[in-house]
């Protein structure tokens, strides 16, 4: 894992990108630290994208700059940066073979024959495709074709790895797969890798530290865990994951905790490091999984209230309730995961819902 | 079975018409269905008068009347004599200078259109073919009054008092059916540079300069070995029909720059021995033949670039 206190290989500051009359990038300031696996996560049009250009050379921002491994970037082409990429399309060179694809970057080295051809096989056993070399290029299938684009990267030793949607491409098993494998090879290369990626879950299960890019500003940048935990604002929470959004009033607020009054639940007591005006509206979020199902009309939970099941999705491993609180018009959606003995519950079904307070978090109505 | 006429109504087999032969069958008749137009009009228009000529050649021209034995004797006159020798080998050197000139001048514009061309390629390709907007006859024509004795190089030269006298290594000579050919067939070598080109996935490109690739070395590890399809098959398009070229010899190649197809002629017409003249024909199309046939094999390594 990386420490706080890891050097930033790459830092962007306030950088911004038009095209024409589109803003892509409206201002971004980050640091990257060095060997972090860290993620670009948006929906498209976000300026994601547009930032992994920046920093491959392939874009230059229209303002703002950009430092690598504390030099200036702003007038130096891809060809001369410390970082190297993996394509989206993998573009692999359809004329050159597996080997020839893997080596392309090494050839002006005028490395000795031998040498070569060491490290082109040592580049494929990392990406465990050995023995591929002699293969012609069009005959690899799409997760070949992306572990070839993997090792002609990695070859080149670059300070920083780039990857452009990666596992876009691939079927759900494969890319299952390869997010294990990827996170796997980039602790054992040490490389830092900063990736793009639409899939939140991708993001979540790879990264160190994940940037949320929304109208080509970052919304939030933090640690995986944090992201889910505590969303900065509503955006973000709807974007990663599902989140229960309830109205709610503060009682009363002091520097350690926060009294507040959510609408059908009842009073709940949080810790905060904010303090709000009593009586203020706010929104608090609590995720689907943080909500127990107690399957009894009676049980009696401190912290509970009553519902009546509305709808209910069955995944087989997990089922997705939507619940209605205390008869009222506000709504949850509860996940509960099918173990043995526990029965799926049928619309119209009433039931108990318990909570505990520090799995409300209060959302910024951005 | 109370409704069996609507079952046995709904079953009728299909009425057997062209259509509904086994899909298979249907498939290959469809094709040839499509080709048989123009499959009849080459047949006709090409593959018989190929035919009769190659028949002409075995024969022999008794003064005014055909001799119809068969004999290789035409083809032994064709090839041991050393005037057609040349002018086969003049022809060659011409139509491979022309190809050289034709595909190296048209790289630049190809490349431009396709890398840079942005919304207005469909207007630089249409610029492209302004050359075919007038006769053939009429460019070479023009080309005589820029390059001749009193032209606008010469007269211009002169003006200049750059030169003394008017330049003639410039007209009536090869050097003017080179100049003449390569400008006319430009177009034919632009159009498949152009699109072999503009199918070169731009990420590949880009993965190249990633990979520390300057711009030059770009350009001859990933671009023009890419490109190659479309090279070889300009050399083709221009090489083969350039063999054979006429016209453009005959009004501006002097005597130096005559070609073979220019005897053919003379056989056929002054010399009147056509038999000769249709040996000599056969001749130069095997020579043609040959050689595109060994350079498509040469440059086939090349040709493997399909995704």
């Amino acid at each position: 894992m990386i420490s706080n206190s890891a050097k930033p290989i790459i830092e962007i500051k306030n950088v911004e990108k038009r095209f024409g009359s589109v803003t892509a990038l409206d201002g971004v300031t980050l640091d990257i630290k060095e060997g972090e696996f860290f993620s670009l996560l948006g929906p498209s049009g976000c300026g994601k994208t547009t930032l992994l250009r920046i920093i491959s050379g392939f874009d230059f921002p229209t303002s703002g700059s950009l430092y690598i491994g504390g030099e200036d970037m702003a007038e130096v082409p891809p060809n001369l940066r410390p970082t190297n990429m993996v394509f989206q399309s993998y573009a692999i060179f359809p004329h050159l073979n597996v080997a020839e694809n893997v080596g392309y970057g090494l050839k002006k080295l005028k490395l000795p024959k031998a040498e070569l051809e060491r490290r082109v096989n040592e580049a494929l056993a990392l990406v465990d495709l050995k023995g591929f070399g002699p293969r012609e290029s069009h005959a690899l299938s799409g997760g070949q074709r992306q572990r070839v684009a993997l090792a002609r990267a990695l070859i080149m030793q670059p300070k920083v790895l780039l990857l452009d949607e990666p596992l876009s491409a691939l079927d759900k098993k494969l890319r299952d797969a390869m997010q294990i494998e990827l996170r796997r090879l980039q602790q054992t290369v040490g490389i830092t890798f900063v990736l793009v990626t639409h899939d939140q879950e991708e993001a979540l299960i790879m990264s160190d530290r994940i940037a949320v890019m929304f109208d080509g500003k970052v919304s939030q940048l933090d640690t995986p865990e944090k992201l889910y935990r505590r969303p900065a604002n509503r955006r973000v929470a709807s974007f990663i994951g599902v989140m229960n959004f309830i109205p709610a009033k503060v009682v009363s607020s002091n520097s350690k905790s926060l009294v507040i009054d959510i609408t059908a639940i009842g009073k709940a007591t949080l810790d905060a490091d904010e303090q709000y005006a009593a009586g203020a509206d706010i929104t608090v979020g609590i995720r689907p999984e943080m909500l127990t199902i107690l399957y009894s009309e009676t049980a009696d939970d401190k912290d509970s209230f009553a519902a009546t099941v509305n709808a209910r999705s069955y995944y087989g491993d997990m089922t997705y309730y939507d619940v209605r609180i205390n008869d009222t018009n506000i709504h949850a959606t509860i996940s509960m995961r099918n173990t043995a003995g526990r029965p799926v519950l049928a619309p119209g079904a009433k039931t108990r819902v318990s909570w505990r307070p520090d799995s409300f978090t209060i959302i910024a109505n951005v | 079975m109370a409704n069996s006429s609507e079952i046995s109504y709904l079953q009728q087999p299909a009425k057997r018409t062209f259509w509904s032969i086994p899909k298979a069958y249907q498939d290959s008749a469809r094709g040839y269905f499509l080709i048989s137009p123009p499959l009849l009009y080459s047949l006709v228009m090409l593959a018989a008068p190929l035919v009769l000529v190659v028949l002409l050649s075995l024969w022999t021209q008794n003064y005014l009347e055909l001799d119809r034995t068969i004999t290789l004797k035409n083809y032994v006159e064709a090839v041991t004599e050393p005037l057609y020798g040349l002018l086969i080998s003049r022809s060659l050197m011409i139509s491979g200078m022309v190809t050289l000139a034709t595909v190296i001048l048209a790289y630049p514009i190809a490349y431009y259109v396709a890398m840079f061309g942005g919304k207005r390629k469909s207007m630089w390709l249409l610029l492209i073919t302004i050359p075919f907007w007038t006769s053939y006859l009429i460019r070479i024509f023009l080309w005589k009054v820029i390059l001749g004795y009193n032209g606008v190089i010469n007269g211009s030269l002169m003006g200049l008092g750059l030169i003394e006298e008017p330049l003639t290594f410039i007209l009536y000579n090869a050097n003017a059916v080179v100049l003449t050919l390569a400008h006319a067939w430009a177009p034919f070598a632009i159009l498949p540079i152009y699109v072999s080109l503009s199918r070169i996935d731009k990420s590949l490109l880009e993965a190249a300069r990633d990979l520390s690739d300057n711009a030059f070395q770009r350009f001859f590890r990933v671009t023009l070995p890419l490109s190659m399809p479309g090279v070889v098959a300009a050399c083709l398009i221009v090489f083969i029909p350039t063999v054979g070229d006429y016209v453009t010899p005959k009004l501006l190649g002097g005597t130096d720059g005559l070609m073979i197809a220019n005897m053919i002629q003379i056989q056929f017409g002054k010399a009147n021995n056509a038999p000769l003249g249709s040996a000599l024909a056969v001749v130069a199309m095997f020579i043609v033949a040959a050689i595109s046939i060994s350079f498509v094999l040469l440059t086939r390594r090349f040709l493997k670039t399909k995704g």
